[in-house]
């Protein structure tokens, strides 16, 4: 099986790589980039636990195949804090306990971001619902979910 | 080890963001499949797809030909066990352990490992498996309990003679025990009852849905020694296992733990490590194992479905005066499942003085039956419960009051004989019976349902040790794997023994060879008794302290108090000191003695039961079934909160499960014996948008075994949920759901023939 | 004496259904070592499982004593989750 070679955007730098076309996004971040932030649940797009942006949009990062990157930018959890600074919802996370065993974490941070940027005042609701393609097992979401709408007022209050 | 009561806690009890969050949000942290040693090659496993068969040939010339393809491995590969439980063997049959992970003569599940293969990719590998030739021959297969407790059903084992009854079975069978405990006498007291209710109940396999697979990186080296970095409960059950599945000294097993993405029980025990070891070694290069969500669905150790039958006698007034639980477990293809547990903790929330609780075991063709959270007492509880309830509504009293009049308490003698010390079950009923939900007008095809549940919590072995540094700040290690902020608590524990600032202790997970023996992560035991070894090796460091400045102050070590950080004169007697805080005691540690080290190691007794009792509103959609929850209120005594956060998220997070394992999940199989929802898709557990917020309520009993109180709190929070939806709906709707879980399709079914 | 109650199926199996003993032991090592005398081949069984001792449930607690009026209970083993 030959490989392809693909140029991408991944964080905000330019990379290269090389895939073999069964190879998904979501394998490539993390066996060929060694970006390992993103997790696998299913491989299936059950859990949101390989959540990413692609060119902007919320996307599971195991229904994207590495050769459909060429040309694409990619941004995942291990863009989301800036130097030493933490992201709000990053920081919410920690403070208000949202993360138990921690491995769905990463894919909830990228997706409340990616809710909050189209939606800086969700309701508990549109929260729940935006996040319904993220599975946690250990929370019960409960923390989560608060976590996300405090940050979103914080964010507000702060503009 | 006293001394603490009645202290106001500086640290216990406060909410600091856990040591180890940063790397957890910031995608830094390493899980299982996160390892990625050089030269590391990619295992996969062969499966098989009938649910019993015999084998008759593996062929693995193909795929060993295959470019790319490094090792392949069968059953043949691993050492036999001796069959049967030795002596000194804790129970485990490691004849059974080791053909569960890889299959010998017999495949006995859909999903059964048959045949390995490492390679230089994914795609090799999996290229590989499908050259592997196993010729089976298809044997007829049992799924059900009730179906593998018949005379005559298909047999799974050769080697099963039913225990504990008389006389000793000369046949095998698929009945792995009889249990039976009682206390009085309940069939002779059901006649002094004016209201008997008898019922059966169903339930369906669940997984403990974990969202990380188990993964394994394992490195064989050329002297003998095997490294393994894996996500578990417990590194040191890992590394005892493989050894002894291996035939390796244990000393020669070296385990790192990686962060463990949830567990919930079913990492309890290892599916994959020995595999790992074995390829590595066979291709003298590190393999790595993840298993897809498939593999861990079909092939991982979900918790059993069962067939229950309840019965219980009460007085009009709703005093309790028997009751009878014949509990009928599934083991999935070797014995395991939690009968014994289900059976001692079924009745556990009343004070009974007649009842006998009573079960079978029964292998089926079904991956192993393991532990998930509370083992076997949800299941037990489900039924109870409901028989309660519905008591209550033939009785027109209220359940709450019921629970009450009948409640256990401190001196109540349980089913499996001791009595109960100090406990929350009371105090959890009150809390929930004084909560505003009660006040709550209920609308059309609303209903509101209450449960009580009960989990012993365990002690055990564990080890610490606090290392002081040269400015007084601390590293301290123990080999518990941190399943959900328990690094948090163990620094807060050392923080308030040492005295010093949270900041200042560092909570390590060590590897099997840098830090003592630890059991594995469960049954709610890591703050009570990893939390009990953490204080004593931080009192160690005290009392150290103390010592060495009684030397420079020339005085008795009674004369030096440990206050605040500082040693300080005990009195005026004392002398005038100036007292001395740890870092300053610290920077002297060389010149008094040598580097200051805290040790303990225990095995902790005086685990103390947790009790729990939810309350929630559902109301169900009479066109379609389907049931909304609206409110669900949740009380749990956890002796005390050491960080109340955590404490909430274990209630929450149990509470949901419980509810998931109510309403939506199972294992379904066709007639072939396959498994059919094998993902996420359609084994659904619970998303974010089914739920309302989970309130908990934290009540604080002390545990008296514990120095701060501490009871455990990881398991009894999924108890009472399964019963207390039943009650909601059958007070919703007027139907009684017997059967789990509780779907649109059986809700409308059940209303329908009732009109 | 203290007083030792087995569960329904040990006694059964191993005692020709006698549960509850009233025996003069030191500590819970003494104690299997005489029931093993007593029903050989109950003790690795008895070892297996958990043990509660004054209403206190021990993990493997062979050197706990045993007083005269100590009250032992051996029950199933307890697995969490
Ligand atoms: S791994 Fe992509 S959705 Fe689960
Ligand atoms: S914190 Fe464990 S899955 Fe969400």
């Amino acid at each position: 099986m030959s490989k392809f070679h693909i140029s991408a955007t991944v964080n905000g730098e330019a990379v290269e790589y090389l895939c073999d076309p069964k190879q998904t996004l979501l394998d490539v971040l993390r066996d060929e980039l060694n970006l390992t932030g993103s997790k696998e649940g299913c491989s299936s797009g059950d859990c949101g636990a390989c959540s990413v942006t692609l060119d902007g949009r919320l996307v599971c990062s195991c229904l994207v195949l590495g050769v459909e990157m060429q040309g694409r930018s990619v941004e995942t959890i291990e863009s989301m804090a800036s130097g030493e600074k933490l992201h709000p919802l990053q920081q919410k996370f920690l403070e208000a306990a949202a993360l138990q065993c921690g491995f769905c974490t990463p894919g909830f941070l990228v997706a409340a971001k990616s809710l909050l940027e189209k939606n800086p005042n969700p309701t508990e609701s549109e929260t729940r619902y935006w996040l319904a393609g993220n599975l946690c097992r250990c929370t019960g979401y409960d923390k989560i979910i608060r976590a996300v709408l405090e940050t979103a007022a914080d964010m507000r209050g702060s503009k | 080890m006293a001394g603490y009561e009645g202290k106001a806690f500086k640290w216990v009890g406060t909410r600091p963001v856990r040591p180890d969050g940063v790397d957890k949000v910031t995608g830094r942290a390493n899980y299982g499949a996160d390892q990625n040693l050089a030269g590391q090659l990619t295992g996969r496993i062969l499966r098989s797809p009938h649910a019993h068969a015999k084998i008759l040939s593996i062929d693995t010339s193909k795929a060993e030909k295959l470019p790319g393809v490094k090792a392949v491995i069968t059953g043949k590969d691993f050492p036999q066990m001796h069959r049967g439980v030795l002596p000194g063997d804790e129970g485990v049959n490691f004849h059974y352990l080791s053909s569960n992970i890889m299959a010998r003569d017999k495949a006995l599940y859909d999903g059964h490992a048959v045949a390995a293969v490492a390679a230089t990719s994914a795609a090799i590998a999996e290229e590989a498996l499908a050259l592997i030739d196993v010729k089976y021959e298809v044997l007829p297969h049992v799924i059900d309990v009730d179906d593998a407790l018949k005379p005559g059903a298909p047999l799974l084992h050769d080697d099963i003679f039913t225990t504990g009854v008389n006389p000793k079975p000369d046949k095998p069978s698929n009945t792995v025990q009889r249990v039976h405990m009682a206390l009085g006498d309940a069939n002779a007291a059901f006649k002094d009852a004016d209201i008997i209710v008898e019922r059966s109940f169903k339930s369906k396999t669940v997984h403990q849905g974990y969202i990380e697979p188990h993964a394994v990186v394992a490195e064989w080296c050329e002297d003998g020694q095997a490294r393994i970095w894996c996500s578990s409960q417990g590194h040191f059950m890992v590394r005892a296992l493989t050894a002894r599945l291996l035939n390796m000294e244990v000393a020669q097993v070296r385990v790192m733990p990686a962060e463990i993405g949830g567990g919930f029980g079913g990492k309890t025990i290892i599916f994959i490590e020995p595999t790992a070891v074995l390829l590595a070694r066979k291709a003298e290069r590190p393999v790595r194992i993840v298993m897809s969500r498939d593999e861990v669905f079909r092939a991982t150790g979900p918790a059993p479905g069962s067939s229950i039958d309840v019965k219980i006698g009460a007085k009009k007034n709703g005093m309790l005066v028997a009751a009878v639980g014949e509990f009928r477990f599934q083991a999935g293809a070797f014995p395991g499942s939690p009968l014994g547990p289900a059976c001692m903790a079924a009745f556990g929330p009343y004070a009974l003085a007649h009842v006998t609780s009573a079960g079978y075991e029964a292998v089926t063709n079904r991956p192993l039956c393991f532990s998930y959270r509370a083992p076997g007492a949800p299941l037990a509880s489900f039924a109870v419960e409901s028989v309660i309830d519905e008591i209550a509504q033939k009785l027109n009293i209220d359940p709450m009051e019921m629970r009450i009049m009948n409640g256990s308490k401190e001196g109540t003698q349980m089913v499996y004989g001791p009595k109960l010390k100090a406990v929350g079950n009371l105090e959890c009923l009150k809390a929930i019976k004084n909560h505003p939900i009660n006040k709550i007008p209920l609308g059309p095809n609303q209903g509101r349902g209450l449960a009580a549940g009960f989990w012993f919590n365990l002690g055990g072995q564990s080890s610490a040790v606090v290392n002081i540094a040269e400015d007084g700040t601390a590293t301290i290690m123990t080999g518990s794997p941190d399943i959900g902020g328990s690094r948090a608590s163990m620094a807060l524990m050392a923080a308030e023994v040492l005295g010093i600032d949270y900041s200042k202790v560092r909570p390590i997970v060590g590897d099997t060879s840098a830090v003592g023996f630890c059991e594995i992560t469960h049954g709610s035991r890591v703050t009570f008794a990893t939390g009990m070894a953490i204080i004593q090796a931080a009192e160690d460091v005290v009392l150290q302290c103390r010592q060495r400045v009684a030397a420079m102050w020339e005085v008795d070590v009674e004369a030096v108090v440990w206050e605040d950080g500082h040693a300080r004169p005990a009195g005026a007697n004392a002398g005038e000191q100036k007292p001395l805080s740890l870092a300053q005691i610290a920077a002297r540690a060389a010149r008094t003695g040598g580097p200051l080290v805290g040790k303990a190691a225990i095995n902790a007794g005086g685990a103390g039961p947790a009790f729990a009792v939810h309350i929630c509103d559902v109301e169900v959609d009479p066109e379609t079934g389907g049931v909304k929850i609206l409110r669900y209120v949740a009380s749990q005594d956890a002796g005390k909160a050491i960080h109340p956060s955590y404490v909430e998220g274990q209630i929450q997070g149990g509470a949901v499960q419980g509810i998931g394992w109510a309403l939506n999940e199972e294992y379904i199989y066709g007639a072939d014996g396959r498994l059919q929802n094998s993902g996420f898709l359609d084994y659904r557990i619970p998303v974010a948008s089914d739920l309302p917020m989970i309130e908990p309520i934290i009540l604080e009993i002390p545990n008296p075994g514990h120095p701060f109180g501490v009871r455990g709190v990881g398991e009894v929070g999924i108890v009472p949920p399964l019963a207390a939806l039943a009650n909601a709906i059958s007070r919703a709707t007027g139907v009684r759901m017997m059967d789990l879980p509780m779907t649109p399709p059986k809700i409308l079914a059940a209303i329908d023939a009732k009109k | 004496m203290a007083r030792i109650v087995l569960s329904d199926e040990f006694g059964r199996q191993f005692a020709g259904g006698q549960t509850r003993f009233d025996l003069d032991v030191k500590n819970v090592r003494h104690l299997i070592r005489e029931l093993e005398e007593m029903f050989p081949g109950i003790g690795e069984h008895l070892e297996a499982g958990a043990i509660a001792i004054d209403n206190e449930i021990i993990p493997d607690p062979w050197l706990n004593p045993i007083k005269p009026n100590s009250e032992v209970f051996f029950l199933p083993p307890i697995k969490g989750g």
